[in-house]
């Protein structure tokens, strides 16, 4: 991976873009090991219809993680200074997310030469499911 | 609706391991290729000290306090009621496999919109490593639908 430069950015470029593998119940039950999340919400059946859902549903930190590695596939992680996610849909079982970055902004923050990338996630009909943004620095 | 007295709810220090082998299952989980972050020559050849837990790894160890679901607790609310409204970080150091992070989770915030219908938590939490240096700081907000 070539990291990109700070002059070579452009405001409106679209650098970013990740197709993930389909949400599957196994994705479900891994994450939920892996990540320590283990509200019931996203792994029990049961559970979710007993508090008024039709099936269980994605946890939102997956989605984000998604995000992350589309950010992590353009630039270094330790690039970036902050990210931001904000969930706007539940996310169903059998869906593709799929994320878009564009370039924003390009500022100085500090000694710092940044980049702010607008994110986006939407399934597979582009309905959206969470948008956000980085900072990442850039020599 | 939640009692606001629970705005200002801190929780006690609480340290966890970065183990690699969880960080391995996480880039698993979420489909991450990138060797780095499960094989550790891949991680120090590509210049880091070993492997990096990926960006959104501290919410999961910051999750291994039970803040969360503390908190909700404590204010009456039932899980199946909540859904994750936003997250945040703000990077200040990289997390490695073998880190301890200790975390503290102060519960920032407690609105109400729509005449109670949503309410919204804002949790604010650092994380500090094992050399007392600030590697990061989360601020989550939980919706509660009423």
């Amino acid at each position: 991976m070539s990291t990109p430069k700070f002059d070579s950015v452009a405001v409106g470029d679209q650098p970013i873009r990740l197709e993930a593998d389909p949400i599957s119940r196994t994705t479900l039950a891994l994450y939920a090991g892996a990540s320590g999340d283990h509200n019931p919400m996203h792994i029990d059946i049961d559970y979710a219809k007993a508090a008024g859902q039709s099936d269980v549903f994605a946890h939102g930190m997956l989605s984000m993680a998604f995000l992350g590695r589309a950010v992590t596939d353009w630039v270094p992680q330790t690039a970036i200074r902050s990210f931001f996610t904000r969930f706007t849909a539940i996310t169903r079982v059998g869906e593709k997310i799929i994320v878009t970055g564009k370039v924003a902004e390009k500022m100085q923050s500090g000694a710092e030469n940044c980049v702010k990338i607008e994110l986006s996630a939407t399934n597979e009909k582009g309905e959206a499911k969470a948008n956000g943004e980085a900072i990442v620095a850039l020599a | 609706m939640i009692d606001k007295k629970h705005i200002g709810r801190t929780t006690a220090p609480q340290t966890f391991d970065v183990e690699k082998g969880r960080l391995k299952f996480f880039a698993k989980a979420i489909g991450e290729k990138n060797p780095i972050y499960s094989d550790e020559a891949a991680a120090q050849a590509a210049g880091y000290k070993t492997i990096p837990a990926p960006p959104t790894f501290g919410f999961c160890l910051e999750m291994e306090s039970n803040s969360l679901w503390d908190n909700i607790a404590a204010m009456g609310v039932p899980v199946g009621k909540i859904l994750h409204g936003s997250q945040s970080f703000k990077y200040h150091a990289p997390i490695y496999a073998g880190d301890k992070i200790t975390f503290v989770t102060k519960v920032s915030d407690i609105v109400d919109k729509k005449g109670g219908k949503m309410e919204f938590i804002t949790e604010d939490s650092t994380g500090t490593n094992q050399d007392g240096v600030l590697v990061c700081e989360l601020q989550r907000v939980i919706v509660v639908l009423n």
